[in-house]
């Protein structure tokens, strides 16, 4: 089992998201999370979906999600070089005590204060899902009052010429 | 002198402007019109609130048809059964709410086995939708996993687009049921009529034609293969490949079994016949499946009712999977050479890539196994189910179209009919809809004019539908309805004598069920009756004769025959009773 994004390109009508939500449900897929907005074509929307499963299980969502006749390309992002980003806004309670560490917290998270009051701070955080869930952890023995998260969005990272595995090749240290 | 009726039509030819002279058309003007561009002649269906400005329309017309059905279920399984039968699109026009939802049974009777049925839902006014308006339903949601695709038109300059849309979907790639919802306000407003020549859907791009490099490949594993089996499942008769089916097996000598909706794509009487294969399955097609080297799957879909365990499925083969649909490939069978096309032209393009393999000693050994366990039932005084299949067949010949419910009688229908001829096999498969056999019947028999059309149902099944009788009156339809009559949901009986140490909890109807011959006289068809062995040919023979009227012959079988062989529900070929 393992977690795959999936970034769908489906037309921008009514009812696409209820059709592929459906999907899910209906043969019992699971889904961790799904994001979905207009693109910079109006008539089309991207949907980022993050599921688990296993490959036989990966293998039957793409196909059913090439299946629907809203759905225009299906891209598994799992095993390609992507960049993927998520933003959480979390309201944390604090005192005029806590409420430096708090702050230093979210300095460390590059995070930003957006909202503040005697009682609580609000913290927009934006990153790869294992860094805004590190934050999240950070902060909650301060007591997280309430928290919204958006989900994974993920874009394909753009071809460089490079050689794909340029990392582990010799790069004068 | 002219007629009153004569005077009448003119009057009314004379009150409204002719559909296809005026500029300006309504919403249900246009749909009309769309639908005599798409070349529908009948149109199953029933009246009511937002959809009468429609029926108007269609009240002169001679084609479209409309066919009064007693049910919207009926009006379904009636465009079901008219798409088997022919390969045309069936049609459905039903009003909004309740109308709607009578169709969902159908409609995912429909999508389980792939069939191109367009259904037509009224829909309350645009600005009352969500409101809870009068018989207001959100159907799109409803059957949104159960249809191919669905439309809700929000505006009368998409009615053409639409249509166009909704039955190019439904007939290509994977066919299967759409679903278009016509709200009242757009019925009724106005426009110009332009029906588009071509579609354009930009996520719809079916796969005609198989990759020739997986095609190459397969031909070369089944020149190489000694022990290969044909399974052939409802694909191939989707995509009228018949034909080219034929002339692949006997090329390369390899035998043939069909699935419940294959039937028919391979003629039975050929030797190279196994019959059908699974649960219900012939012994050999199953011991062939179990010991074969190479399983060419055709249009099939490894179904559990086919496989049983999954894992003990044809356990010494490679598997080779033709469909059009990518999904339905390594779904439940991981394959090893997938190719992704319609049956008919992947067929096609394997037919000169293909030798003739030596399959001498395994025919020989199939050959054995057919001799040594044949088909079989106890013969007896009281009239035996099988028989009565047998006489059905032997009256009634090879071109008859026959349509089954589904139970006991189906399987027996599927296991002792031998179907020479695609398409004469209209029967519910994968989801096994009761109530399904005897309206599908009327909708294959309008679909083919001239040819004898038999529905072969239960005393259970046929009790859920059997208002549809006032329809086959109506339209006057020759057909005949073998009710296979045990006073028992006779497949739910079997598993509990089997299964449930023979408690047969809630399956006796015979203390309940009505007198068959007078519950079909009353509505003005012909009832007959048989209850003894010798009297099932002569009855048949005198039910062909009956003219303009649908027959309905009560057979009187014995009360406790079972289906066999039989596969327990989860065991694997090996486990077979016979």
């Amino acid at each position: 089992m393992q977690q795959h994004t999936i970034s769908l390109l489906v037309e921008n009508k009514f009812g696409v998201q209820a059709r592929i939500a459906n999907l899910f449900s209906g043969k019992g897929y699971n889904m961790d999370s799904i994001c979905v907005a207009e693109t910079e074509n109006p008539e089309l929307s991207r949907m980022t979906i993050v599921t688990t499963g296993d490959d036989m299980v990966i293998e039957q969502i793409i196909k059913q999600l090439n299946r629907l006749i809203n759905v225009l390309k299906v891209v598994d992002l799992t095993f390609e070089d992507h960049i993927n980003r998520e933003l959480a806004l979390i309201k944390i309670n604090c005192t005029a005590t806590t409420r430096s560490s708090i702050i230093q917290i979210a300095d460390i998270f590059q995070a930003k204060i957006v909202d503040i009051s005697p009682k609580t701070l609000t913290i927009e955080v934006t990153g790869g899902h294992s860094k805004v869930q590190a934050c999240i952890n950070m902060l909650q023995p301060f007591g997280i009052k309430e928290m919204a998260r958006t989900g994974i969005v993920a874009l394909r990272r753009e071809y460089t010429g490079r050689s794909p595995d340029w990392s582990s090749s010799k790069i004068p240290a | 002198m002219q007629t009153v009726k004569e005077k009448e039509k003119e009057k009314k030819m004379v009150a409204e402007p002719n559909i296809f002279t005026k500029q300006r058309l309504t919403g249900s003007e246009i749909l009309v019109r769309s639908l005599i561009e798409e070349g529908v002649e009948h149109v199953f269906g029933y009246p009511g609130g937002v959809v009468i400005p429609v029926f108007d329309k269609l009240y002169n017309l001679s084609r479209p048809k409309i066919v009064l059905c007693r049910h919207e279920q009926g009006a379904q399984h009636m465009a079901d059964g008219y798409a088997r039968a022919s390969g045309k699109v069936g049609v459905c026009l039903v009003t909004s709410g309740p109308a709607a939802t009578n169709l969902v049974t159908g409609i995912a009777t429909s999508f389980m086995d792939s069939i191109p049925v367009v259904h037509l839902t009224g829909q309350v006014g645009t600005t009352a939708i969500g409101n809870d308006a009068f018989q207001e339903v959100d159907i799109i949601g409803i059957t949104r996993p159960i249809t191919k695709h669905s439309y809700l038109v929000r505006d009368v300059n998409e009615i053409t687009r639409t249509i166009k849309e909704a039955f190019y979907i439904a007939r290509t790639g994977r066919p299967g049921p759409v679903l278009v919802d016509l709200p009242k306000d757009v019925l009724l407003s106005e426009t110009e009529f332009h029906y588009p020549e071509t579609v354009n859907i930009p996520g719809y791009k079916p796969t005609e034609n198989g990759h020739i490099q997986q095609i190459r490949k397969a031909a070369e594993v089944m020149a190489t293969a000694k022990r290969p089996v044909l399974y052939v499942g409802g694909g191939a008769i989707a995509s009228n490949a018949a034909g080219e089916l034929n002339e692949l097996a006997h090329k390369t000598n390899i035998p043939v079994t069909t699935t419940l909706l294959g039937l028919g794509a391979f003629p039975e009487n050929d030797p190279l016949s196994l019959g059908m294969l699974g649960m219900h399955g012939t012994w050999y097609s199953n011991m062939a499946v179990n010991e074969c080297d190479l399983l060419i799957a055709v249009g099939s879909r490894f179904d559990d009712r086919v496989t049983g365990k999954v894992d003990a499925f044809a356990p010494k083969a490679k598997f080779i999977h033709i469909d059009i649909d990518p999904a339905s490939i390594s779904k439940n069978i991981k394959v090893d050479y997938p190719i992704v096309g319609s049956c008919r032209s992947v067929l096609k393009d394997l037919l000169p890539l293909v030798q003739t393999s030596d399959t001498h000693d395994w025919l020989e050994m199939i050959g054995h196994w057919k001799q040594t366990h044949p088909l079989k039932y106890k013969k007896s005084e009281k009239i035996k189910p099988q028989y009565v299949i047998e006489a059905i067949h032997e009256v009634c010949g090879d071109d008859t179209i026959l349509s089954s419910d589904v139970g006991q009688h189906q399987m027996w229908l599927a296991l002792h009919y031998k179907f020479i001829k695609p398409r004469t096999n209209v029967t519910s498969g994968g989801l096994g809809t009761m109530g399904f056999g005897f309206p599908a019947a009327i909708g294959a028999a309008l679909a083919s004019p001239g040819r004898k059309v038999v529905a072969v149902v239960g005393d259970g099944g046929f009790q859920m539908t059997a208002q549809e009788i006032s329809t086959a009156v109506g339209q006057r339809l020759e057909i005949i309805v073998a009710i296979i009559n045990n006073g028992f949901l006779g497949m739910v009986r079997q598993w509990q004598e089997l299964f449930f140490g023979k408690r047969y909890s809630h399956t006796c109807l015979e203390y309940t069920n009505p007198d068959f011959v007078k519950l079909v006289e009353a509505y003005g068809a012909v009832g007959m009756r048989v209850e003894r062995h010798d009297e099932v040919v002569p009855v048949l023979q005198k039910a062909m004769q009956v003219k303009n009227l649908p027959v309905f012959i009560d057979f009187r079988v014995d009360r406790h025959e079972n289906v066999f062989p039989m596969i327990p529900p989860g065991k694997m070929a090996t486990d077979i009773i016979e």
